[in-house]
């Protein structure tokens, strides 16, 4: 497999198609943000999607016809010594897998948004900044190299900024936009300082080079460990990972199209995305990639817990999607690569499948999100419903629904690699089962509890709502399929056979840690005991809310202990709120008032008065008196004479 | 020649304006910016990249004393007098949408100051640099003085004894070096001061290390490097916006051009005994600049403060004595320049709308103005770095700069790319976004003679953060001389 | 002793000129110092001169040398032109102040 990983010669096919694929979102972009409200919202909503459609069928046909890795190089961007910068793609397994999921999901997504957003006064706006998110995505995955990642990098983040502050008159979502963007940046520095260690390390930025100079490089070097660090610090960031995570239940305040491609599906995966990409490095590091599990677990149980009382229906899916994203993460950190991306394909199925279902619920309830108000909502939103509960059943890993394939290969993964972590991974399977079914029993069982207008209003959402839905729903229950569990025959799983090129230098590398070695009894032990937690989850939860009625606590009232801790998400805003922002605002204006104002400026502005109070001391010589200044002259003469005597 | 005419022919537009008086002086007075607009191009059309020091010009100045007025234009060079020749007509430009009294002498003391900065930036002798770093101050203090805010007086004055103390500080650096220096090629003098012969100088260390702080004083006032910055906040709140546009635009790339060309190959032992220091206060001043910054109140105030955080990142990449440093900062100039020329004028065309800079009393602007939002945003993003804008290009290569100097300080100094977004986000969204406020119902968008002067701006936030090689090439020859130079001793 | 010199000249020494111009000197500088009356001041101003100028001729005398006295020239020629315009600033601050008391003009003090 070695040959297949040094990219071949040129590309199948001219540049043109290339720069076709970022191009017409970019046009889209464009046309909808210069014609903003020149268009009618169906038309800027068509254009965008077609523009969508366009790269879609581009990574469809390069998908078909993929042969071999090669990169594609557009122009020199950036050139400064040895720090050559070509802007230039890589066409691989994983671009390629990777622009399937943008431009396909992306494109459902756009369809969704032409219902969704029908009302909204400023729909051009939305869709210029839709389109131009694609672009920047499409350009991450593309990039052939770590600085053109980073712009794509950048770009998500800014589109993330404005589609969440997109009602910009509410200073609630505004302040979450500007939170979203600033975590990211924090993440931002780590990456960009891996970068940098990168090129100091290897001399270069172009991926192929330097994962073929890391290809020879001890495991455990010590500068790659920091380098994988600095890159995972961004990871976090932009994946939304303990300790970063804050702003993505936050990023909510966009409208709901957004939060499933953004916030769900495409943009929180870059993290993954990068680290695969550079897997090399990382297992290189296994330093960090033990960081990265304890990480990726700790994240997916921490917010599965805080997912179980949250009543605002975006809120719980927010955290149960950094919770799966840790999962993701907990793959990375054992090593189980093409596991990881497998479970960002199903994910970003299921979850958009579930954001977009929420979507057309709030759009039924006339905006509202709490789902204390909702209930028994089957009724009047059938396809919603059916949907929805197929994604419901994805996530909590029943099979033969696409969550239970992905998710127990992680777990089995996190088996071989240590027990504690499969235990998290497993409690956090029966955690995210209950509260998903918590949320659908709340959401569509029991009695409508809103008030009489909404319910006058309760409608099943239009079909270019309802199809994405359905597609959505279809992938979610049988995505699982392209790759079938190890027991099944290895020949089977499609996507790991696929990817395994991407591997190569890591297999090489590290080949005992590569790969899954249970026999399929074991196997078998393991899938048995993850439907076993999902169904006790499900099974739990419809007792809780469905048997015995229970309904969320009213604001009002008081809760127990934890749960109120859990509610507050273990008040982890307010501890950074009291850490790091009031801190550096206090510093702001401490500095501004004490230091600049206070020592600096008196410093020097006391020069000036020195000098002003010099003179002023020294104007009392003269005293205008005649006498005096004949008396000082003569005295200042002999003065003059007599130090000098007897020196002629 | 190109270069000579390159500055006579401002001066002589200022001297020609004054038989136009008021509003009729706007017209020639644009044109002639243009014109030198139109020569700037065409040097830069015509500049061999791989040549140094071309369109030379050496006259005999003060044979007795062996000074020269020698001028000429490498890569470096010709990047700063093309930043000068775009942002003048720019900022004249930006003057007219003001109703103030003499307005002919206005437009004739910006075009004196253009070749006053021109001058700086093309000077191949050392008393002509230092003749036309005075030269450029004196239109600015006049500008600033006799056009600013209330406080002009008191903030003008400072500005001007603080910069003059700095420059006299360089004065006496370069007749110390001037006095080491060998006799002129014609022999008439025992000294002289061409920019070659401060190169050829051999200096002990000792020496270097304090001449390093007498041409360092000029350098460090002017920039502004913490903490002799206190001039710069005053002075941009009170100057009128196209004077406060001349000197965050312009003038402050002065200090940096001349570190990178008067100091760095001048006094290279003494500049690699105070690198250290210089670094440190360079990162200083870019963590301080940048959290001041959030929590200013007035529009352009806060803008200084940016400007001081972003020139500390520039004076560090310069001071990284590495080759991303270097490129880094004679990239960042231009898209600095292009940034907060832009970013100064918005708070102009605010300030004209509303009569206020204060963010507390603005608001919900945007729902008024789409397009001033749009040209704000994308000036914004160029500030905090976006990539595909020209703030990225300047402060990754700094950083890596920085960073391969010495990789804590590259990490410290890379948290100008939070603390940014923080303090530019926070005004963006207090001045532009969230409830309507007061002004929201009568504020109008951007009329179309704003818009042509904020295109060109714009176009040049995407041009050099995609195509920065058009710029990174003409600067790479010089950028290597200097380097050598350093290395050389 | 020179022989250049005149034996007329050296009867008297050099000495003697020294010290009755150092005497002149101290007197012109004393009544400087003491005297308020402007024009009084003014004459003590030019004894100082003329002590200055006895030295100059006597040292020229004593070395034979023109220069020194073709200095007094020059300073009587100064002298002159400067009590022309004394006595007249003298007379227009006796016209404004009915009196040349120096100590009445202490405008220009702090």
């Amino acid at each position: 497999m070695q040959e297949t990983v040094i990219p071949a010669a040129g590309a199948p096919y001219s540049t043109f198609l290339y720069v076709l694929i970022p191009l017409l979102p970019f046009l889209g972009f464009l046309i909808n943000g210069l014609l903003n409200r020149k268009l009618s919202g169906t038309v800027a909503g068509a254009i965008s999607s077609l523009a969508v459609l366009g790269s879609f069928a581009i990574s469809v046909f390069l998908f078909l016809n993929f042969q071999y890795q090669y990169t594609v190089t557009l122009f020199d961007w950036i050139s400064v010594g040895s720090m050559q910068i070509p802007f230039s793609y890589q066409i691989d397994q994983l671009s390629l897998i990777m622009l399937l999921l943008v431009t396909g999901v992306g494109f459902l997504i756009h369809v969704y948004s032409i219902g969704y957003m029908h009302h909204d006064e400023n729909v051009g706006k939305f869709f210029s900044f839709l389109n131009l998110f694609v672009f920047s995505m499409l350009v991450l995955v593309l990039g052939a190299n770590f600085v053109i990642l980073f712009i794509g990098w950048e770009g998500v983040g800014l589109c993330s900024y404005l589609l969440i502050g997109f009602w910009n008159k509410n200073t609630a979502y505004n302040n979450a936009a500007k939170k979203a963007f600033i975590i990211n940046r924090v993440g931002d520095l780590g990456f960009l300082l891996g970068i940098f260690l990168i090129y100091l390390t290897f001399d270069s930025i172009q991926y192929a080079e330097v994962f073929q100079k890391a290809s020879t490089l001890q495991i455990g070097t010590g500068v790659v460990t920091a380098i994988t660090l600095l890159l995972f610090v961004g990871a976090t960031g932009k994946s939304a990972q303990l300790p970063l995570y804050t702003w993505l239940p936050d990023a909510m305040a966009g409208p709901t199209p957004v939060s499933a491609l953004i916030h769900a599906a495409t943009m929180v995966t870059a993290g993954i995305y990068m680290i695969l990409r550079a897997n090399v490095l990382f297992t290189l590091a296994p330093d960090t990639l033990e960081v990265i599990a304890i990480i990726g677990a700790a994240t997916a149980l921490f917010a599965a817990t805080i997912g179980l009382a949250q009543n605002d229906i975006k809120k719980v899916l927010a955290y149960s999607t950094v919770s799966q994203l840790g999962y993701m993460f907990l793959a990375l950190g054992v090593m189980g690569y093409s596991t990881s991306l497998f479970h960002v394909l199903t994910h970003a199925f299921f979850k958009a499948l579930m954001f977009l279902g929420a979507g057309s619920v709030i759009h039924a309830m006339s905006n509202e999100q709490d789902m204390r108000r909702m209930g028994g909502l089957r009724k009047s939103l059938p396809i919603t419903f059916i949907t929805f509960f197929v994604g419901c059943l994805a996530i909590a890993g029943i099979p033969p629904f696409s969550g239970f394939f992905s998710k127990d290969e992680i777990l089995l993964h996190a088996f071989e690699h240590s027990k504690v972590l499969y235990a998290v991974g497993l409690f956090t399977a029966f955690l995210t089962a209950f509260y998903m079914f918590r949320l659908l029993f709340l959401t569509f069982f029991g009695e409508f509890r809103g008030t009489e207008e909404q319910k006058h209003h309760l409608h099943e959402s239009p079909a270019s709502m309802t199809l994405p839905l359905i597609v959505l729903a279809i992938l979610a229950a049988v995505g699982g399929f392209m790759n079938a569990p190890f027991f099944l025959g290895e020949e089977n799983a499609y996507l790991a056979n696929y990817l395994a090129p991407l591997f190569t230098y890591s297999k090489q590398l590290n080949p005992a840690a590569f790969g899954v070695h249970a026999d399929h009894a074991t196997e078998l032990m393991l899938i048995g005991l993850s439907v076993g937690a999902g169904v006790l989850g499900i099974i739990l939860a419809y007792v809780q809310y469905v048997s015995r009625g229970v309904r969320p606590v009213e604001d009002g009232e008081s809760r127990g202990l934890l749960e109120n801790l859990i509610y507050h998400k273990y008040y982890i805003d307010e501890l950074y709120n009291a850490l790091f922002v009031r801190p550096i605002m206090w510093l702001s204006r401490g500095l501004f008032r004490y230091v600049e104002n206070g020592i600096i400026d008196p410093i020097v502005n006391g020069f000036g008065r020195l000098t002003m109070g010099g003179g002023q001391l020294l104007r009392y010589v003269q005293t205008g008196s005649v006498e005096t200044y004949l008396i000082l002259m003569v005295v200042g003469i002999v003065l003059v004479m007599a130090l000098n005597f007897g020196k002629f | 020649m190109l270069t000579v005419l390159l500055l006579l022919w401002p001066v002589a537009a200022a001297l020609l304006l004054h038989f136009f008086k008021g509003r009729a002086a706007r017209v020639p007075a644009l044109g002639a910016a243009l014109v030198e607009f139109a020569l700037a191009a065409y040097a830069a059309l015509t500049f061999n990249a791989n040549n140094s020091g071309q369109f030379s010009f050496n006259l005999n100045w003060i044979p007795s004393a062996g000074i020269h007025f020698a001028v000429g234009m490498d890569g470096l060079s010709l990047l700063l007098v093309l930043l000068t020749a775009v942002l003048v007509p720019v900022i004249l430009l930006s003057a007219f949408r003001r109703n103030f009294e003499n307005e002919s002498v206005f437009y004739a003391l910006v075009l004196f100051m253009q070749t006053g900065l021109i001058g700086v930036f093309t000077a191949q002798d050392a008393f002509l640099f230092y003749f036309m770093w005075e030269v450029a101050l004196i239109p600015i203090y006049f500008l600033a003085g006799v056009w600013g805010g209330v406080n002009r007086a008191r903030v003008t004055f400072k500005f001007f004894l603080y910069t003059i103390i700095g420059s006299l500080f360089m004065l006496a650096g370069f007749v110390y070096l001037y006095f080491q220096t060998g006799p002129s090629a014609d022999g008439l003098s025992a000294h002289n001061s061409a920019l070659a012969s401060f190169y050829a100088l051999n200096l002990t260390a000792d020496t270097q290390m304090w001449v390093f702080w007498l041409i360092f004083a000029a350098f460090a006032v002017k920039m502004p490097i913490f903490p002799f910055h206190t001039w710069q906040p005053d002075t941009y709140t009170e100057a009128p916006a196209p004077a406060t546009m001349l000197l965050s635009g312009i003038m402050l790339k002065m200090g940096i051009y001349g570190c990178m060309r008067w100091l760095l190959p001048v006094v290279p032992m003494g500049v690699d005994y105070w690198q250290n220091l210089v670094l440190i206060l360079a990162i200083i001043g870019i963590i301080y600049g940048a959290i001041i910054a959030i929590r200013q109140q007035d529009v352009k105030r806060l803008i200084a403060y940016s400007s001081l955080s972003h020139v500390g990142l520039m004076i560090a990449g310069v001071f990284s004595l590495t080759q991303m440093g270097l490129q880094g900062a004679s990239i960042q100039m231009l898209a600095h320049g292009v940034n907060v020329v832009g970013m100064f004028f918005i708070a102009d065309a605010i300030e004209r709308r509303t009569g206020t800079r204060n963010i507390a009393d603005l608001g919900g602007l945007t729902r008024k103005a789409p397009v001033l939002t749009v040209c704000f945003l994308v000036l914004l993003l160029g500030t905090v770095a976006l990539p595909l804008t020209n703030g990225f290009v300047g402060e990754f290569l700094l950083l890596a700069g920085v960073y391969q100097f010495n990789h804590w300080m590259g990490a410290v100094a890379g948290v100008t790319i939070i603390l940014g977004a923080v303090y530019l986000l926070r005004m963006f969204q207090r001045v532009m976004l969230g409830p309507d406020s007061s002004f929201t119902e009568t504020f109008t968008d951007l009329t179309g003679s704003e818009l042509a002067l904020l295109v060109p701006l714009i176009v040049l936030v995407f041009w050099i953060g995609l195509f920065p090689n058009t710029f990174l090439h003409l600067s790479e020859g010089s950028v290597m001389n200097i380097l050598n130079e350093v290395v050389k001793r | 002793m020179n022989p250049n010199i005149p034996e007329v000249i050296q009867t008297v020494p050099l000495q003697y000129y020294v010290f009755f111009a150092a005497a002149l000197f101290s007197i012109g500088v004393l009544g400087v110092l003491t005297r308020r009356n402007a024009i009084i001041i003014f004459m003590c101003v030019e004894l100082m001169l003329n002590a200055v100028n006895v030295l100059l001729t006597a040292f020229s005398a004593y070395r034979a040398d023109p220069n020194g006295q073709i200095f007094v020239f020059f300073i009587m020629a100064v002298a002159a032109a400067e009590v022309a315009v004394g006595l007249a600033i003298i007379v227009m601050i006796y016209r404004n102040l009915q009196n040349t008391d120096v100590n009445l003009l202490n405008r220009l003090k702090f």
